[in-house]
This record gives C-alpha cells, structure tokens and sequence, in this order.
C-alpha cells in the first residue's frame, strides 16, 4: 500500500515536470516541445537550454533539502529541526556570499567548497551549544533560528556594503533557479548519487536509535557515530543545494513531516518519500514563480516561505512544552 | 563469564563506583540488589560498555570489553535499560526485529532464519497475537513483554535487564522470572537489577549486594540473605524465614 503511495507521488513527479516543460512567458504546443526535445531546433535555447535544466535542477535540489531534513530531523528526534531552521542553509549562504564578493569569478568547484564549510561550521556552532545546553527540542529551534538570523544578517550587511558586486548574488540568495542553466545540474546530481547509498544504510539505523541511546548502543550501534555520518550527509546535502539554488526556506522542514504523515516512521520509506516530496514541492513552487505573472519572475524561495511559516507556526503551536 | 578488574565509573567528577573487583557466574542467574541509588543500574550499564569505565575495566570471556567491534559485542552481550521508549508507530513485530539489528546486512534486511528467531521470541514471551499491533497501543505489562521478545531476538549468550518487572503484575512478574530460568536452562548467563528481594533469592542463583557503590556481600542467596544484612543495607528491620515452596530464604518486614 505505501509502496503504491509512493509510485502515485512519483508519477506525479513525472507529469507536473512535464507540466512545468509548458510554463514560462513564451507558449509552446505540445508538438513543438516534443520536437526541441528529440531534434532541438528553433526553441532550442527556451526548452532545452531554460526549462529542461531549471526542471532538473529543480528536482535535484528539492531532493536533496527534503533528505537533508528527513535525517536531521531523524537523527536529532526533534520535529522542528531542518537544514534552514538550524542556519546551516544561511551558513552555507554567507560563506558563498562572502566568496562572490571578494572573488567574483569564482570557479564552480570552490563556491561549492566555501558553501559546505560554511554549512560545517554552522552546523558545529549548534551541536556545541545544544551539547552543552541540552536544550528541549523547541529551545534547539529557537536556538537554531537566532544563528540564522544572525548568519543572514552577515548576509546584508554584504550586500549594503557592497551593492554593485551583489547584483547576481541577491537573485541567488533568495533562492530562485532564475538563470541556472546546464552546470549546475550534474552538480546536484552527483551528490544525492553520493549520498542516497550513505542515506539507505542510515534508514535501519536511525530506526534503531528511536529506541533510545542505551538500547541503541545494546544494539550494537554506536549513536555518536551514527549522529556524525547522518548530520555530515545532511549537511553536506543542504550546503551543495545552497550553493546552486540559494537558500530555499521550508522545504527541509516540510517534506519531511509531510512524508511521515503519508509513510509513518520507518526511514527506509521516509527517506525516498521526503525526497520525492521535496521535489515536488520546488518543481510546483517553481513552475508558478515562472507562471503566474509572466514574463515577470517569482523566486521560488518565496514561495515556499509562504507555504512554509505558517506551516512551522501550526508546529510550534503545537508543542505546548515551553 | 562477565568480571570487573578494579572498576570505577566516574559522572564529572562524582564517583559512582569505585575500584570493584567482580566475578560473576556463567550460565547463572545473578540478581543485584540494593537501596535506591546504590549504583545497581551503574554497574549494570558498565558492563554493556554503555557507562565508560573510568579506570579499571570489564572483561567479557577474559577478554577486555572494549577490544570488541559494536555489532560484534551485541552480538554476545544485550541489556534491556529500565526506561524505555517506544517509538511512535512501531509494530510489536519491528521492535522484535530491532533485536536483530547486530546480525542484519549494512541495508537492514531480515534473513529467513532472522525472521524465525523473531517469530520464535515472540511466541515465548507471547506477544505473538499483537505482532501488528503498534508496540505504544498495548498495555505496560505487553510492551514489557514485546520489549523482552526484542532481547531474546538479539539472541546473546549475556543478557543483562534492569528492574524488568516494574510495569508487571504479579503473574507476568513470576512469567517473567520462568523466562529468565528459560534462558538460564539455554546456558545463557543473566544478570537483573531487582527490587522484589524474594523473587531475587527465590529464583536467581546469586546475589550481588550493593550500597554506595560498594559490594558488600555476594554469593547464594541462602548464604548472603540474612536479617543482618538488611539491616546493614537497607535499613530494614526484617525476620527472614524459608520459603514454603521452595525453601529459599524470604524476608517479611516488622
């Protein structure tokens, strides 16, 4: 039965991404798609070179924010913990921020680099403070968004400071797949091919440490182990997915609880289904940030946040734990 | 056999037990006991390599507890902690299964025989009617019972449980202790954490007594037990008298 919920969802995929192929500011009958597609041609630049990498991109990093979340918030046990809320999307963010700025022509492979080690030490900073705090799963949100907030603050302050060098940067920041094109897309890519085996093995295991760390450990897993490879792969995932899409809020937070309302608890199934949701999610968010007011675009970050806060509001409401 | 070279298990700076020295029988049934706060359940996660030793160390089979990989010492040593949380969600037959999890392939796949073995554990601790039944619906005395399928499943030649009988009623308290002299007569070596002293003289083959992080006396109950001692221990001014089924001592508190 879930199995059969998950191949709906992925045909689902399947015909909004075939959707998304007819949306944007120009109009194009099926007949002309199908035909770009197999022999390119006179829409060869709108189809093949715009839409088809946005489109694919667009899955990839979806993908990769929703799995992001799936084990950070399978690992940590706190339903309010994802790559955003937890600044190491904004993290990841003014590292590469701060890249362009001082080095505007930087090659791919070393945006890539700044933008994990930026996620890495984000992502340090709050395991040291909630190791040492030990804080209730909604303090470690707290926590969570005030180096965020404070990391995107370093975020503006850049931009003001430098407002000619900004102007590609901010597109990006606000997490829009305005302007990608084919190189980011085999980036995206290859990390989830990377990870997903390191994801797969996780699944059994961070099943096991819902258990608890002492029958976790009885059990002959190590939790200390097991909590550094899944937030490594984590965080690795939200970073890369910063660096060729920006900062996209909520998606890490959200598939995740959707996947668990649709597949229950068990990370073998939670896993691919927070992937699939999360690309689902950025292909919608995307496809209407492209076609609702045409020509005119829509970050599809934006989008997302206005799904996305007053879904994280709903949550928090519900933790009456304070 | 499971023994303690000149232990210490440290919290921050306060010492919780210090410098222990201890043997305990293979193939028996071993009960601590103590008053509350003694350092039982310190011990015992001590020698499931859960508690770091401070100094000294735990030598499994005489050979030194941390030589051994994890999966490879869950494979021989199990302990079921005393608080327990069931996961939202999982089926009484998938906690059994996580009992499984130091045998299982890198992508959590049950074999045949794993799928028996747990079959097998849940029909003696009969939990098989509820197999899928999520292990949070069922009342405090089944999930015990699905959580004891679970160490049976992981199948270890130690199995250590701490205080198992807390959400047990009388009658799944004595099943439960039958099912440690099952395991017992398999030539599994139990150690358990007991706060019911007759149950531990009447159906466990040694006491290990501990105060304040000491052991102050061990042996068989019939030796150890006497009236001097839970005055000693626990405070307790008691008359101890034999068992009239089987002989073993009992106590009865003024």
């Amino acid at each position: 039965m879930k199995h059969l919920t998950l191949s709906v969802l992925l045909l689902i995929l399947l015909l909004i991404g075939i959707a998304s192929l007819f949306v944007g500011a120009s109009t194009l009958s099926a007949q002309q798609i199908i035909d770009t597609l197999l022999h390119s041609g006179e829409y060869d630049f709108i189809v093949n070179q715009y839409r088809l990498p946005r489109l694919l991109l667009a899955i990839g990093v979806g993908a990769g924010l929703g799995l992001s979340g799936s084990l950070i918030q399978g690992v940590i046990r706190n339903p309010l913990a994802s790559p955003d809320l937890m600044g190491i999307s904004a993290g990841a963010g003014l590292a590469a921020t701060s890249l362009l700025v001082f080095y505007a022509a930087a090659p791919v492979y070393l945006l890539l680099l700044t933008a994990l080690s930026g996620g890495l030490i984000a992502a340090a900073i709050i395991l040291l403070i909630a190791y040492k705090t030990k804080p209730t799963p909604i303090r470690l949100a707290l926590i969570g968004i005030a180096i965020s907030t404070f990391l995107s603050s370093g975020i503006d302050f850049l931009i003001i400071v430098n407002p000619v060098e900004m102007n590609t940067a901010m597109v990006w920041l606000t997490g829009s797949l305005w302007g990608r094109n084919w190189t980011q897309v085999p980036i995206i890519w290859a990390t989830l091919a990377v990870v997903l085996p390191f994801a797969f093995w996780l699944a059994w295991r961070l099943d096991v440490m819902g258990l608890g760390e002492d029958c976790a450990t009885s059990l002959g897993i190590r939790p200390s182990k097991l909590q550094l490879i899944a937030l490594l792969t984590a965080v690795i995932l939200a970073s890369i997915s910063v660096a060729v899409a920006g900062t996209i809020a909520f998606i890490g937070l959200l598939a995740p609880h959707l996947a668990r309302m649709l597949f229950g608890h068990d990370h073998k199934l939670l896993i691919p289904a927070s992937a699939l949701l999360g690309a689902l999610m950025l292909i919608i968010a995307d496809t209407l940030a492209r076609g609702l007011q045409p020509p005119l675009e829509l970050p599809a970050g934006v989008l997302t946040s206005l799904i996305g806060a007053p879904y994280f509001i709903f949550l928090l409401q519900r933790y009456k734990a304070w | 056999m499971i023994s303690t070279d000149n232990l210490t298990v440290s919290y921050g700076d306060k010492t919780i037990i210090n410098d222990l020295s201890l043997a305990l029988p293979k193939g028996k049934i071993t009960a601590l006991i103590g008053p509350n706060g003694c350092g039982k359940s310190t011990l015992l996660k001590a020698l499931a390599r859960i508690n770091k030793a401070s100094a000294g160390q735990v030598l499994l089979n005489d050979q030194p507890l941390q030589t051994f990989a994890d999966k490879q010492l869950a494979q021989q040593l199990s302990l079921l902690p005393q608080i327990l949380t069931t996961p939202e969600g999982v089926t009484v037959q998938r906690l059994v299964e996580y009992g499984r999890s130091p045998y299982i392939s890198h992508w959590g796949k049950l074999s045949g025989q794993d799928k028996q073995i747990v079959e097998q554990a849940m029909q003696e601790t009969q939990v098989s009617e509820f197999a899928t039944q999520t292990a949070s619906s069922l009342s405090g005395g089944q999930r015990q019972r699905a959580w004891i399928a679970m160490v049976l499943a992981q199948d270890t030649e130690v199995v250590m449980l701490d205080e198992p009988t807390t959400y047990l009623d009388l009658s799944h308290q004595i099943e439960l202790m039958k099912l440690m002299q099952a395991m017992k007569a398999k030539g599994k070596t139990v150690i358990v954490v007991l706060h019911d002293l007759n149950q531990a003289c009447r159906y466990c083959d040694h006491l290990v007594v501990m105060k304040q992080g000491e052991v102050v006396a061990e042996g068989e109950p019939k030796a150890v037990f006497t009236e001097q001692l839970l005055q000693d221990v626990f405070s307790l001014a008691a008359k101890v008298v034999p068992d009239p089924i089987a002989n073993t001592p009992m106590c009865v508190a003024y």
